[in-house]
């Protein structure tokens, strides 16, 4: 840091020695070239996001510019909704469960990933298939997965003698929960599995060293040294994948539509469906805002882990 | 011992990660007698072709659907989303990099936090917005918001790639005599052309996989993009052409997981900045 200082310093003082310009105030650039970006944010993120919250206050519908103050009608009548409970529900059931799923897969996978072996480059870029795929094309293949007539899986599990009867997977709320949960963890378990990897790339080696010096096995290092060091890494691959699966609408929507009768519904399936579908902005409006929690949680969790590490490291 | 149990395991991930795209790839050239057999028939064996692969599907879905219109849609929607990103994200990566010394980190976070704020919790609002500015159903209402995600990510990302680039070239060019200014406009766009390269890729990806705000604003068929397309305007009536439908996913989905292999390691670099420092 020194070093650069007085560099600059120099690299001014030559620059005085032309007439100092507006061109040489590094304030007035910075300002300058920042100024689009935030006034894009400020403009299209932070207003609409104040404007959800209170239009989840108001009695707007679709059809027209004006709308009146609702106070907590809106909140009041999806909270004596049971389609929302549910939906809320379902919401953290599926965040939760699609998540141990990925905690579980990421961390085997990269166990495996990180060994050489023959085919590396091949297998790397099927593992990541998941993730480069629109999501709503994942979806709609996994829907033809899961069809009600032709579902491979069905064929499969027959003909290995595991089932006798018959799974309805979109059919039947249990069912087509689960198959939500398998499709959200199968779409964001790759990229947790990369930033695993990064992290266990990071890790200090003299840590590891001394650990099998002490003669500690396979087992007894993952889960006594890798596994508490790499908590921080596996903690940001979690928090981005709440955050893509609470808020995820393409997955739902895709694959069963929030049927049958409503049992599958999330909250962004919800909102979109009473908001944009119902034209009931308001009430879409004050659904979405129950994502908010989630990210709260989130954001708060993403500080402090940002805080803790930058500690750490130094 | 250990080796088998190594190849086993990496063979189990890749048939999980790979299985919907072996099943996009049969279904698109299977013919429909041997397609369309229920799955109780336990003597068919659906995970083979078992009558000669066609391309009745891929005809189908290049002469008869809007396939082509869609990918039109999305590349113009591509390309302006591009631009808008590279002249507002880099400039501001740069920005908070190099210019506005200790409060241009905590900004740079504050920036990239807006990036967690989900499309679901804002599209009711922009309803509102695209509706006030008479944008409905028109590409023009896609590249108006796509950069509402592209940039405080892109944002993100140069800010942190700078961090890898010396100092030392521009401070030459100071010395040499260049305004600050200069040395923006003139030096540092050649230093920043990997940088450059991550943001366009990335608003690249982004756009392909977009779906709930084309959803929300996109209502005529004529007007869809292709992740919009696909699954919602490829289907007749009731009616699945399964076969034309996986084509299409696999299409869009082979240039993509190509995009995403070669630049997966600068993306992780993005998300990871904070929790892993070397």
């Amino acid at each position: 840091m020194p070093f650069r200082r007085r560099h600059r310093r120099q690299a001014q003082a030559v620059s005085l020695h032309r007439r100092r310009t507006l061109a040489d105030r590094e304030d007035v650039l910075g300002v300058a070239m920042l100024a689009p970006a935030l006034a894009y944010v400020i403009l299209l993120v932070g207003v609409p996001f104040v404007l959800a919250i209170i239009l989840s206050f108001s009695t707007a519908s679709a059809g027209s510019l004006t709308f009146g103050w609702a106070g907590f009608a809106n909140y009041a009548a999806i909270l004596a909704d049971p389609i929302f409970l549910r939906s809320l529900g379902n919401t953290a059931i599926v965040t939760i469960g699609s998540q141990v799923l990925v905690v579980v897969l990421a961390t085997a996978a990269a166990q495996v990933f990180r060994a050489a072996f023959h085919g590396k480059r091949t297998a790397r870029f099927v593992l990541l298939l998941p993730w480069a795929v629109p999501v709503s094309l994942a979806a709609i293949a996994w829907t033809w997965i899961f069809d009600s007539t032709f579902s491979v899986i069905n064929w499969t599990l027959k003909v290995s003698g595991l089932l006798h009867g018959w799974l309805y997977w979109l059919g039947e709320p249990g069912l087509a929960l689960f198959a939500i949960i398998v499709v959200q963890a199968w779409r964001i378990f790759p990229f947790a599995t990369i930033i695993v990897l990064a992290g266990l790339a990071s890790l200090p080696q003299d840590v590891m060293e001394a650990a099998i010096v002490d003669g500690a096995g396979f087992w007894r290092r993952l889960f006594h040294v890798e596994l508490p060091l790499l908590l921080p890494v596996v903690a940001v691959a979690v928090l981005f994948g709440v955050v893509y699966t609470a808020t995820d609408l393409g997955v739902v929507y895709i694959l069963t539509g929030g049927g049958p009768a409503n049992t599958t519904q999330v909250l962004p399936t919800l909102a979109f469906q009473r908001g944009i579908q119902g034209s009931d902005l308001g009430q879409g409006a004050a659904i979405a805002v129950f994502l908010l929690p989630f990210l709260i949680v989130v954001a708060i969790a993403m500080l402090r882990l940002a805080r803790h590490t930058e500690v750490g490291a130094r | 011992m250990k080796r088998v149990g190594l190849y086993t395991a990496a063979l189990g991930f890749m048939a999980f990660a790979g299985f919907p795209f072996y099943w996009m790839l049969i279904t698109a050239f299977k013919q429909n007698r041997d397609l369309y057999v229920g799955a109780f028939d336990t003597k068919h064996v659906p995970w083979i072709f078992n009558d000669p692969p066609t391309l009745e599907h891929v005809r189908l879905l290049f002469e008869q659907t809007q396939f082509l219109r869609w990918v039109g849609n999305t590349l113009i929607v591509v390309v302006a989303v591009i631009i808008i990103t590279v002249a507002v994200a880099v400039p501001a990566g740069y920005s908070l990099a190099r210019l506005t010394g200790r409060w241009g980190e905590r900004l740079g976070m504050g920036i990239f936090f807006t990036y967690l704020i989900p499309p679901t919790l804002l599209f009711i609002p922009f309803s509102r917005v695209i509706s006030f500015l008479g944008l409905q159903d028109s590409l023009g209402a896609l590249i108006l918001i796509y950069p509402t995600i592209t940039i405080p990510f892109c944002t993100w990302l140069v800010m942190g790639f700078l961090r890898s680039v010396p100092w030392d070239i521009e401070e030459q060019a100071m010395i040499d005599g260049y305004s600050r200014l200069a040395v923006i406009v003139r030096v540092v766009p050649r230093l920043i052309v990997p940088g450059i390269l991550t943001v366009v890729v990335f608003t690249f990806t982004l756009v392909m996989q977009e779906f709930v705000y084309a959803l929300t604003f996109i209502s005529s068929v004529d007007h869809m993009t292709v992740s919009l397309g696909v699954p919602i305007a490829l289907v007749r009536g009731d009616v699945y052409h399964w076969g034309s439908l996986m084509a299409a996913a696999l299409f869009v989905s082979i240039p993509l997981a190509i995009v995403y292999n070669l630049f997966m390691d600068r993306f992780i670099q993005g998300f990871t900045m904070g929790a892993v420092k070397g």
